[in-house]
This record gives structure tokens, C-alpha cells and sequence, in this order.
């Protein structure tokens, strides 16, 4: 009974922050409602019942990645001043765009077949995730790190000073 | 003697029981849940009041003089006096300050502190929330605090604030690395992220003392507590509210009880910081005797706890703050490196089929040369550079 409302509450919540990232005028605000909408996020993690996913979108996705626009953003010079355009001249684009990935998102998602699974949740899935990522998922799992890698090799070879 | 050789769980129990036979169980769990916040609030609260008396007197007496000794026997009230002096001041707004930052970041900078409040393992038992993902929670709200940081700083709309934020980003972002993979160099010898698991890996032996990770990797203990440290924003890492440089850095414009919150929060956070070294790498509630008599482990956990917080004070008392490069090169170039290796090593060791003393023994030995060596190559770094600048001056 109460996890239908928490699971509307929470999806709203998380509509609702991401409507006002792309609405507001004020930069420093879109980044704000993109932490409050990553946090709704986290908390639909936790309803799922897959707390280290939760944590760790917290973890990365405020702690890091939330950080470090905020960082860009003041960065920025005129960022900060209020009312700046939200929009572009290629704001039909971008619109059009946006409208052809809605369909095919919502062409995509209408095919799937959704599979459930009744089990509950292990109480302990961080062993499960973990032996996951070294044996199954070990392809990927190292694609990403080589990725990573490459981003960090890249960064430094941009900040380094001219000889 | 029974009801006391347990005593916090047994009033705890007792307290359930009674509730039990007055009220539905939603109720008793409503209540039992909101007491144990109000006890782990209201304590937090009063260490704090505590510890800022403690580390007043402390950093008196480094400094050979007397401390505050007016308000209250020994002084103890100061704290208090404070508190309602800063409760009356006025609550300014800079001109042209972001407002909804201004507001928000205070309260995002107290949040996560007492969030963490509720993962500490205080005794067998006696923990608020026992995660299995209990450090990783830990860290990620550590990581909250950051972007509070940013937001005061940017928020104050005053240059030395938006410097002490600029600070932050690189400091805390860092120093959270090195602190991690130490943090993780324990979750591997316990193989959990529990709190109590961690602490209850640790017992065992004679009178529960071996197995402290500070006796297995000492060298993991020494690099989470300089990176907590400089998480903390404490002297020497203290770049970011540096007196001298930048007056308070990003809460330079804060006052009245907006400017207690922040200070709030790093008291807080200093007796976490005692709490987490305490529970990853001191044994936690573990100690002599405590599987006979339980109640000796919050005494025990306690203890130690003071004991880290006390340490922190001394070092405030004793060293000079880092210049901002040698603050990354310490974090990029020796802490982490020194944590991937301690991290290697633990997970090659804990897979070595011998038994569990020689395992320790291996690690503690391997770290000991590793903590050695290091300093070694330091002390050869730091007179080469010596010896290269009286070169450049003579020049």
C-alpha cells in the first residue's frame, strides 16, 4: 500500500527536477535540480531494494558528477548572472531532435517485454555484483576501465604545460 | 550483575518490552525509531559542546597558556555562552548572494555528519542502522559535503569565499581517493562493508587485540588518517579556511547560526573521523574481556574515539599548514600510490593458503618496510630540492 505512493511520489519528484533542469534560467539552479532529481533517483534504487546501487549513484552521480558541473558552471564567465537564454537559435533542431528520440524511445520501451522476477532480493547482492563484474561482465567491466583510463591519460596530456 | 554486565542493550530491551505491553507495534517502532534519533542527536550535540572545550584547553596548554576558565567550573560553559552569543547575532545576507544557496548550504553541510551518526557501531548490537553497504554509504555521503562546500563558497558572492571553494574542489576530491582505497584495504580483510561485521573481523586472539587492522596494516591506517584529515579541513590541510590567505574561505560571509552550522558540522565530523578510524582500523568496541562483560565495549569504542579526536587536536597544536602544491603532491604522488600497493597486497596475501597469524604477520612486516622505504625516498626528495634551491639562489 505505501510503496505505490512512495514510488509516485518519488517518480513525480523526479520529473518534476528534471523539467525545471531544462526550464530554468539560472545555470547555477539547473545543476541544484539536477542533484534534487538524482537524488529521487537514488531513492527509487531503495524502494527496488538495491541500496548499493543507490549509494553508489549518490556516490558518483552527486558526489562526482553533480560536483563537477557545478565546478564548470563557475568556471563559466556570465554563468552565474541570472536570465540568461535557455534556448538557442537552433532550438527547432534541437526540438525536432528531441521528439524523433522520444518516438523511438517510446517505440523501444513499448516492445520490451518487461520480464519480472517474484524472488525476493538477496539481503546481501554486493558478493553477487562482484563476481559478476570478474567473471560475466569482465569485457566490459574492463572496456570501461580502459575508457576511464584513457579520459584521465587525455586530461593530463591537455592541463600539462608547453615545453 | 547480569542486567549490567550488558547494560545499554538490557535498558534497551527493557524499554521494548514495556512499550510492547503498552502500545501497537507501528507505534513502538515509530517510537523506538524517533528516540534513537533524538539520543544520537542530542549526543552528538553535547560531544560537541565537549570537544570544543577540550580542544580549546588543549591547544591552551601547547601554547602554555591557561584557556578559557571564566564561564563555569574549569571554564566547561564557555561553549554554551558561545553558542547563545552566536544564537542572537544577526543573520546577514550579502548583497548580491545567491539566496537559495546561501540558505541551502549550511543545512547541506550538517546533513550528511549527521547522517553518517546513524551507521556508527557504538557495541555489539547497539548501531542504528547496521548496512551491509555501510562504509560505501559512509562515503558517499562524505562526497555530499563537497558540493555544500562549493555552494557556500560560490553562493557568498565575495572573492576569498569563492577561492576557499575553488580549494575545495581540489583538495576534498583528492584526499578522497587515497582515504577510499585505504577504507578498502580493510573491507578486503574483513570482506564485508558492514560496520559490525568489520568491527566483530577484527576479534579474536588474545584478549581481542591481534587482529586490530592497526596491527595488520598499519600503513593503510596511517594514509586514512591523513586523507581524513585533509577531508576534515584541519591544520595542516586546512587550505581552505586559511586565516592568513583567504580570512575564513567559504564561510567568510556566514553569521550568527548559519556560521554555527558550519562549525557544528566539523566537530561533527572530527568525532566521525575519530569513530570511522576507531571501527575500520582500532578494533572498534573490540577490546579485553568484551565477550564476558558487553557494556565495556562502548567504553572501549569510547576510548578510542577520544583518543583519535585528542590526536587531531595535538596535531593542530604542533604543525604548520601545507602550501596548496605540496597538498596534491602529497595526496597524488605518495598517498595513493601507497594505497594501491597496500590494496594489492592485501588481496594477494588474504589468498595465500597459509594460516592467519602468518598472513598478518606477512602484511604487518611488508608495510612496515613499504612505510619505511617511503619515508626514505621523501626525506632523499626534499633534500634534493633543498640542495637545488640554495643552488638556484647562489646562481
Amino acid at each position: 500500500m505505501l510503496l505505490p505512493i512512495l514510488f509516485i511520489f518519488f517518480s513525480i519528484a523526479v520529473l518534476g527536477f528534471a523539467l525545471l533542469v531544462v526550464t530554468t534560467r539560472n545555470m547555477f539552479h539547473a545543476a541544484l535540480f539536477l542533484v534534487g532529481a538524482l537524488f529521487g533517483v537514488a531513492a527509487l534504487y531503495i524502494l527496488l531494494e538495491a541500496e548499493f546501487l543507490a549509494v553508489v549513484q549518490i556516490l558518483i552521480y552527486v558526489g562526482a558528477i553533480a560536483t563537477l558541473i557545478v565546478f564548470a558552471i563557475m568556471l563559466s564567465r556570465n554563468m552565474m548572472r541570472r536570465d540568461i537564454r535557455a534556448a538557442n537559435d537552433q532550438w527547432v533542431e534541437g526540438a525536432v531532435a528531441a521528439v524523433l528520440l522520444f518516438a523511438l524511445l517510446v517505440l523501444v520501451l513499448s516492445r520490451a517485454s518487461w520480464p519480472t522476477v517474484t524472488a525476493a532480493a538477496p539481503p546481501d547482492a554486493i558478493p553477487g555484483i562482484g563476481k559478476a563484474l570478474v567473471s560475466d561482465y569482465v569485457i566490459p567491466f574492463e572496456v570501461a576501465s580502459v575508457l576511464l583510463l584513457v579520459g584521465m591519460v587525455g586530461a593530463i596530456i591537455i592541463a600539462r604545460e608547453r615545453e | 550483575m547480569h542486567f549490567v554486565s550488558d547494560l545499554f542493550r538490557n535498558i534497551g530491551l527493557w524499554f521494548h518490552g514495556w512499550l510492547s505491553g503498552l502500545l501497537p507495534g507501528w507505534a513502538v517502532t515509530l517510537i523506538e525509531y524517533v528516540l534513537g534519533v533524538l539520543i544520537l542527536l542530542t549526543g552528538a550535540l553535547v560531544t560537541v559542546l565537549l570537544l570544543i572545550w577540550v580542544e580549546r584547553k588543549i591547544i591552551s596548554r601547547l601554547q602554555d597558556r591557561i584557556g578559557p576558565n571564566r564561564v563555569g567550573p574549569w571554564g566547561l560553559l564557555q561553549t554554551v555562552a558561545d553558542a547563545l552569543k552566536l544564537l542572537t547575532k544577526e543573520d546577514i545576507i550579502p548583497e548580491g548572494a545567491e539566496k537559495v544557496s546561501f540558505n541551502l548550504a549550511p543545512i547541506l553541510v550538517v546533513f550528511p555528519t549527521i547522517m553518517v551518526l546513524g551507521v556508527i557501531p557504538f557495541s555489539r548490537g547497539i548501531i542504528g542502522a547496521d548496512l551491509n553497504i555501510g562504509v560505501l554509504y559512509i562515503v558517499a555521503l562524505g562526497s555530499i559535503g563537497v558540493m555544500a562546500t562549493l555552494m557556500a563558497g560560490w553562493s557568498s558572492n565575495n572573492k576569498y569565499a569563492l577561492l576557499g571553494g575553488f580549494r575545495v574542489v581540489a583538495q576534498l576530491l583528492s584526499y578522497e581517493v587515497p582515504m577510499v582505497l585505504a577504507m578498502l584495504s580493510a573491507v578486503l580483510l574483513a570482506g564485508t562493508m558492514s560496520m559490525q561485521g568489520l568491527v566483530e573481523a577484527q576479534g579474536g586472539g588474545f584478549l581481542n587485540i591481534p587482529y586490530w587492522r592497526i596491527f595488520v596494516i598499519p600503513l593503510g591506517f596511517l594514509i586514512y588518517f591523513i586523507a581524513a584529515l585533509a577531508e576534515l579541513e584541519r591544520t595542516p590541510f586546512d587550505l581552505l579556511e586559511a586565516e592568513s590567505e583567504i580570512v575564513a574561505g567559504f564561510f567568510i560571509e556566514y553569521s550568527g547560526m548559519k556560521f554555527a552550522w558550519f562549525f557544528l558540522a566539523s566537530y561533527i565530523n572530527t568525532i566521525l573521523l575519530g569513530a570511522i578510524a576507531a571501527t575500520l582500523f582500532l578494533g572498534g568496541w573490540q577490546g579485553p574481556f568484551v565477550e564476558h562483560v558487553p557494556v565495556l565495549g562502548v567504553f572501549y569504542f569510547a576510548g578510542k574515539t577520544l583518543l583519535m579526536t585528542i590526536l587531531i587536536f595535538w596535531i593542530r597544536g604542533t604543525f604548520p599548514r601545507l602550501r596548496i602544491d605540496q597538498l596534491m603532491g602529497l595526496a597524488w604522488k605518495i598517498l595513493v600510490p601507497l594505497a594501491l600497493i597496500v590494496l594489492l597486497l592485501v588481496a594477494i596475501v588474504i589468498k595465500l593458503p597459509v594460516p592467519p597469524l602468518a598472513r598478518q604477520a606477512v602484511l604487518f612486516v611488508s608495510n612496515i618496510i613499504l612505510l619505511l622505504g617511503a619515508l626514505g625516498y621523501i626525506g632523499r626528495h626534499l633534500r634534493l630540492t633543498a640542495e637545488r634551491q640554495k643552488l638556484g639562489g647562489r646562481l
